[in-house]
């Protein structure tokens, strides 16, 4: 078995490769063929962007390592009629930039799409000031924006795709580390969860990197401990499926969220705070990151160590299923 | 009251349109006179910041900026963004007199539903074109109207107004930095450099100056001058650099905070935020009243 190393997230990539390693620079440049008005700014994250600003030039617009002053700028842009697009590390993205996001962007209804790259723990060698698992808590309470977090490349170009004509903000959390969910670009319905699987006896619901971990436990729970799941893709944070949610866990009464996020305020609160509204009697529970100081190392090592690997959802599905 | 200083024309209202000093002195009295009522009626508002900049706002809103009321949103308006949107009580007035809105809107200052707010929202405002409130995002912002309006090919100008106290604030400075780097000449900051923030003396609290040196570093082109002398704020305005140039404006108007009203330059911190009672009210009102009847 070989050493897990770290992965160089930086280093620009090849046009033949572009929709698999960096399907978020693939799908906007897709789109802004198309769309006069999308333009794209990054806080030092060109190399993102490379066939974008080859083809676009104009429309491309570095503004230096400087996320406060790019969130509001674009909001100012997207008052004129423009569709910007922020490429930005997540932990500063979304993190550093909340308050602008919310003051500018959100409370302005105003089109601007945060795309958020190396969320979750995806730069975990760098160190906890790199990481961003309190994102989607803070994203999910501005009341105009949609959230989503796509489970591989082929769900990013799709989400891409589905949320360009919003009137509102977007924030596109990208997971880099997910494993192939999809074999072809799915469509996608607005605020509505993809079922991957059918099942009785636990509901498995994760986003991004999760979605693989869900759909890969499925397979192993069914095959080694004839359990069945019904598994979402939830892909779509706010809004997001309260009908498919409710649906399912009146049927199971079990339900495992997965996401690499805290277990505060992600996708493990929206189901908490669906089944408590709702009167469901279920028993919760959750693979995600603690609520407490994370540890450094490589990103395949700690997804090992917070047991976010399909070996770790199959024993916490286990012990749920089986008390 | 007095408003009948110059009838608005419909339709397109250029730069440059004709007004005398006087016209707008008695103007700037005029927004504070407004304000003062509103404020009243509110219950609770910001004066002395209003006043330091009622000049400004004065000659902007009738003779600077490309404007049309009946087309709040038309793409090649001048925009206008209130950087320090807690004088938003002083431009409520305006946009009402210029035709955006129904004057009856005033009526409902300060009250629930109300689309008229302590700070402007440009959801529910005709003629404000983006939100205020937190400090130090209008630059960004109006880098972002400027950076659109080359892209799109207009020749709009975009100004923001902000306050001194906000330039502590580290995004203003990214923005000035993206400003000159885009060689943004179509855009125009004013500074109200009425030398208080909310709690005293800004420089006090935290340096800024020397302000002109530290934009000009930045790579702006800096214009300093007093921000009551009616025709300096006149004549800078004229005189903006075309917007097709290459470097920013940046106009430090050094004013005083309360300008106009004798109580108020006397303890321009006690009336950033307050209540005027009644015989404050009434003194306050007769004071910019008589000064407006000199000039009637």
């Amino acid at each position: 078995m070989t050493e897990p190393k770290m992965v160089d997230v930086f280093s620009d990539i090849e046009r033949e490769t572009a929709a698999v390693a960096n399907p978020a620079g693939y799908a906007v440049t897709e789109l802004a063929a198309e769309n006069p008005r999308i333009v794209t700014l990054t806080a030092d994250l060109s190399n993102t962007l490379a066939e974008f600003t080859e083809k676009f030039p104009d429309r491309y617009i570095e503004l230096g390592i400087a996320e406060t002053n790019s969130v509001s700028l674009a909001s100012g842009m997207a008052a004129c009629g423009y569709v910007p697009y922020i490429f930005s590390m997540a932990p500063f993205g979304i993190l550093k930039t909340a308050e602008q996001l919310r003051t500018d962007a959100d409370y302005n209804h105003l089109p601007v799409r945060m795309v958020g790259r190396l969320a979750g723990l995806a730069m975990g060698y760098f160190g906890t000031s790199h990481y961003a698992v309190e994102d989607i808590a803070i994203a999910r309470t501005l009341n105009n924006t949609t959230v989503v977090a796509p489970a591989d490349a082929n769900s990013a170009i799709a989400l891409i795709r589905a949320t360009a004509d919003l009137a509102g903000p977007v924030y596109i959390r990208m997971a880099e580390a997910a494993d192939k969910v999809y074999d072809q670009v799915p469509s996608y319905e607005h605020g509505r969860w993809p079922r991957l699987r059918h099942g009785g006896d636990i509901t498995l619901v994760g986003h991004g990197m999760g979605v693989g971990l869900a759909a890969a436990a499925a397979e192993i729970l069914f095959e080694h401990h004839s359990i069945e799941a019904d598994v979402f893709d939830a892909a779509y944070l706010r809004p997001y499926d309260e009908d498919a949610l409710v649906a399912s866990v009146r049927k199971t009464g079990r339900v495992l969220s997965i996401e690499d996020h805290s277990v505060v305020g992600g996708l493990g609160s929206i189901v908490a705070e669906t089944a408590g509204r709702h009167g469901l009697v279920a028993a919760l529970a959750q693979c995600a990151l603690p609520a407490e100081d994370l540890e450094v190392g490589v990103p395949a090592e700690l997804y090992e160590y917070y047991g976010l690997t399909a070996g770790g959802v199959v024993a916490r599905a286990l012990k749920l299923v089986k008390g | 009251m007095p408003d009948d200083i110059r009838p608005v024309a419909p339709g397109t209202l250029e730069r440059g349109r004709p007004a005398t000093d006087t016209e707008l002195l008695r103007r700037a009295d005029w927004i504070r006179l407004q304000t003062v009522e509103l404020v009243a009626q509110a219950g609770l508002g910001h004066y002395s910041s209003t006043f330091s900049c009622a000049e400004i706002l004065a000659t902007l809103y009738y003779r600077a900026l490309r404007l049309r009321p009946d087309e709040p949103r038309w793409d090649n308006r001048d925009r206008f963004l209130l950087g320090k949107g807690h004088v938003a009580t002083g431009l409520w007035p305006v946009l009402a007199d210029l035709g955006f809105y129904s004057r009856d809107w005033l009526k409902q200052f300060g009250k629930v539903g109300s689309p008229l707010n302590d700070h402007p929202n440009m959801r529910l405002a005709p003629g404000i074109d983006f939100s205020s409130g937190s400090l130090g995002h209008n630059l960004s912002v109006g880098t972002g109207m400027a950076l659109a309006g080359r892209l799109s090919g207009l020749d709009y100008r975009t100004f923001v107004l902000t306050g001194d106290g906000e330039l502590q604030e580290g995004q203003v400075w990214e923005a000035a930095m993206a400003a000159s780097h885009y060689k943004l000449g179509n855009l125009v900051a004013i500074v109200d450099a009425n030398g208080f923030s909310g709690s005293g003396p800004t420089s006090q609290a935290m340096n800024i100056e020397p302000l002109g040196a530290r934009f000009e570093a930045f790579g702006w082109t800096v214009r300093e001058i007093n921000g009551h002398d009616i025709a300096a704020v006149k004549s800078t305005l004229d005189t903006l650099p075309d917007p097709a140039s290459e470097q920013p404006v940046v106009i430090i108007a050094r004013t005083r905070k309360g300008h106009g009203v004798e109580l108020m330059e006397k303890q321009p911190q006690a009336w950033h935020l307050g209540l005027l009672n009644a015989e404050q009210y009434a003194d306050v009102v007769a004071e910019i009243t008589a000064r407006m009847e000199l000039t009637k």
